[in-house]
């Protein structure tokens, strides 16, 4: 049996001809810029603790956070925008955290991976950060103890909507809050 | 109900005070017959009492394994209100001994440090000066260790409030006073002082290395922790014994499992109950799969460091397969919390054998790419191999134990000098080598995988396909609940247990299981209460961590980073 389609062609490109109707689109400049730092976000993991086992879990092979745009792994704050703090901070660390985060340049976010980042967890304790709130804007909170690679990954994609929506990060309104 | 005391403890606390008694120490010591033969000292007579158990020839007590402070201002019938509890090894007798220094009421808690005797003790003393208070004249370096500088108290006394939080600003950071001296010049080329960490890829996050580097070696260094102390024992301290378990399983992380066995192990001897071949089997089967995860862990993480990332995703497969059936069992991946004192937090599921026979299939295909890739690679070779050397009697003095205490050709495994559970019913055997460098580590760590995928295939071999996991001592273990339901007396023991916890009986005990690092021990003391009125785990790592800033010294920075790697530090564990 012959294939009989309707019939109707699309229009061929031409690369020697410019213009055309699949060549442009229109957007807004910020819209666009959104889209290409949320799905280019590089992240500085600041593990501490178990948490940390369970982020290589999500950049490993298995779990594999390249899908989402977020793999590209930095060790040196300048080179990362987003902060993953994984772990228990406590602190005699807290000073540490505050420092790495004022140097990763703008704009950056913070991901607040586990409960004990969130709010100490279980560790109502004498040495331990009641939450890291305490010393930097956090952006999306993960909780779980550790959270599953699949929580914190809803956790990145839930930030990459706050920064394509448009939301700006805590820490700018946070400035913004002091100056006025 | 069944008593697990081991029958040979009256003649050991014997024959060690006739020993005493021959001694010049006659009649200064007293010797208590406890789980372990318990030696009380004052701290006048502790560095002799020290220097003769180490020296004695019928003694040699060379292994320093751990020191708790101990404050017994709620505790009856103790003569002070604090003591200072050793814990010592013999490696070649295979022994074990406590003594407690019962330190006078007055003029402040102090006792001659013993670091002379045992260089494993120098941090011990420190962590004991700074949870405690404990003083310690002599100690070359007697800073706090795990609070940071600007603490005020020792939180581990028992007027200490647990929440009780001070401020902590950069500034306050202590560093050691050589670090801005600039005066050591003299016969060095040329002098630097680097400040690696906290957060450094090299160090996972936690460890802050000084470095005074002459030229490229490392000259003198110094490790700061307590970046990560999440106060372990004062949690301990103020819950039920039950609820301690998810706060173990968080110790070493990486094998979570094998703490939880560990810690219940302890309180089960302290019940004298015991747990049914089937739950022992089951804890002895995701023990051994949590000793590989950490292995892999180990062994990819420390590749990683020395720049090679490949061997890392062929290591961490493996690991995604038992967490799988981690999560099979008891929902978890990481933090299992799948023991309970008496047994399992449920039984396993249905498909629990035809699992582990399955990653018994998969597991050695990863085992042998990464020896393909590593075992030979002139590389790793270079990088590992004759470098981060520790010689058995460096080892010894140290406090090492596990892999890296094998590596340098002691033979020392608690699976095969105790064996608990069923490790004196499996063929296997214990990976020794001899060198004592990071290649020597690697090999060790790779065996081992070898033989607990072998003791894994034997135990499957004789697991029951039915029965209880948990014992049927239901002042210990919630009754089922099918029974609660239709039965009074469940009902009634039901409410106890959640109302009230489980009743340890008044008295102390140090259980010790091997570890994916080395012995993992659990010194805790009951007072009848609902939780432990303390609990010191014996960190495995602790020891290797503070010997490291000596080890390292005329290295090279890179080779120091591989050597860390290799000593496995595992933050949670090291500052608990």
């Amino acid at each position: 049996m012959a294939l009989a389609g309707s019939g109707k062609a699309l229009p061929t490109h031409d690369p020697g001809k410019g213009g055309g109707g699949a060549d442009f689109f229109t957007t807004r400049l910020e819209t666009m810029v959104a889209w290409a730092r949320s799905s280019s976000l590089w992240p500085l993991p600041f593990a501490t603790a178990c948490c940390g086992i369970e982020f290589m879990s999500v950049v490993s092979s298995h779990y594999d956070l390249s899908r989402f745009g977020a793999e590209v792994v930095r060790f040196s704050p300048r080179q990362a925008d987003l902060l993953i703090v994984a772990g228990t901070v406590v602190d005699k660390l807290a000073p540490t955290l505050r420092k790495i985060y004022d140097q990763m340049p703008e704009p950056k976010w913070v991901i607040s991976m586990g409960v004990c980042a969130s709010s100490g967890g279980f560790y109502r304790a004498y040495h331990v950060t009641q939450g890291i709130d305490e010393i930097v804007p956090v952006d999306v909170y993960v909780p779980g103890c550790p959270p599953t690679p699949e929580e914190l990954m809803y956790g990145i994609l839930e930030l990459q909507r706050k920064i394509r929506s448009g939301e700006k990060s805590r820490d700018r309104r946070s400035a913004a809050a002091a100056v006025s | 109900m069944s008593t697990v005391e081991a029958p040979s403890l009256a003649p050991a606390a014997e024959k060690l005070r006739e020993r005493l008694e021959r001694s010049s120490l006659r009649g200064r010591t007293e010797v208590r017959d406890l789980d372990l033969p318990t030696i009380e000292v004052s701290p006048a007579d502790w560095l002799e009492l020290a220097r003769y158990l180490r020296d004695d020839p019928e003694c040699r007590f060379d292994l320093f394994l751990d020191l708790a402070g101990v404050d017994n201002a709620k505790r009856r019938g103790r003569p002070t209100r604090f003591e200072a509890v050793f814990h010592l090894l013999s490696v070649s007798a295979n022994e074990h001994v406590r003594v407690k220094v019962l330190l006078p009421d007055g003029a402040g808690p102090s006792l001659p440090t013993v670091h002379g005797v045992w260089p494993a003790a120098n941090w011990f003393e420190r962590e004991a000066f700074d949870l405690f208070g404990f003083d310690f004249p002599g100690h070359p370096n007697l800073r706090r260790l795990l609070c940071h500088d600007a603490f005020v108290g020792h939180p581990l006394r028992k007027d200490y409030a647990p929440g009780q939080r001070w401020f902590f600003a950069e500034e306050d950071l202590r560093m050691p006073d050589w670090a801005s001296n600039t005066d050591e010049r003299a016969g060095h080329f040329e002098t630097s002082t680097i400040s690696i960490g906290p957060s450094h890829p090299a160090t996972h996050g936690i460890i802050h290395l000084i470095a005074r580097l002459d030229g490229e070696k490392i000259a003198r260094a110094e490790t700061q922790i307590g970046y990560m102390h999440r106060c372990f024992e004062k949690m301990a301290e103020t819950h039920t014994w039950n609820q301690v378990i998810p706060f173990c399983d968080r110790l070493n992380y990486v094998s979570a499992m094998i703490n939880g066995v560990g810690y219940v192990r302890t309180v089960e001897r302290m019940l004298g109950i015991e747990v049914p071949d089937r739950g022992r089997l089951v804890r002895t089967i995701l023990s051994e799969f949590s000793r590989i995860m950490d292995h892999c862990v180990n062994i990819g993480t420390n590749l990683v460091d020395i720049g090679g990332l490949t061997n890392f995703w062929y290591l961490y497969q493996p690991r995604e397969g038992i967490y799988g059936l981690l999560e099979a069992c008891c929902g978890a991946r990481l933090t299992v919390s799948y023991v309970r004192v008496g047994g399992l937090a449920i039984d396993v599921p249905d498909d629990f054998v035809a699992r582990c026979r399955a990653l018994l299939e998969s597991i050695p295909a990863f085992l042998n790419d990464v020896d393909r890739l590593v075992t030979r690679n002139k590389i790793v070779r270079n990088r590992l191999a004759g470098t981060g050397i520790v010689t058995r009697e460096q080892a010894i003095a140290y406090g090492f134990t596990g892999p890296v205490l094998r590596s340098t050709g002691v033979p020392y495994d608690v699976r095969r000098a105790r064996p608990y559970d069923f490790y004196d019913r499996f063929d296997w055997d214990v990976a020794v080598a001899s060198e004592g460098d990071n290649y020597a580590r690697y090999l060790v760590r790779m065996e081992e995988m070898r033989q607990s995928l072998s003791i894994i295939r034997q135990a499957l071999d004789v697991f029951p396909p039915s029965g209880p996991v948990d014992s049927d001592d239901w002042h210990v273990v919630l009754p089922p609940k099918d029974a609660v339901y239709h039965d009074m007396e469940s009902l009634i023991y039901h409410f106890k247990l959640i109302m009230e916890g489980i009743r340890v009986p008044v008295g102390e005990r140090y259980e010790w299981i091997e570890g994916a690092n080395g012995e993992l021990g659990f010194y805790a003391i009951s007072e009848g209460g609902a939780g432990p009125y303390r609990l010191k785990p014996r960190p495995p790592c602790f020891p290797m961590m503070a010997a490291f800033e000596d080890i390292i010294v005329g290295s090279t920075i890179s080779d120091a980073v591989a050597t860390l790697g290799t000593l496995n530090i595992i933050a949670g564990e090291l500052e608990r």
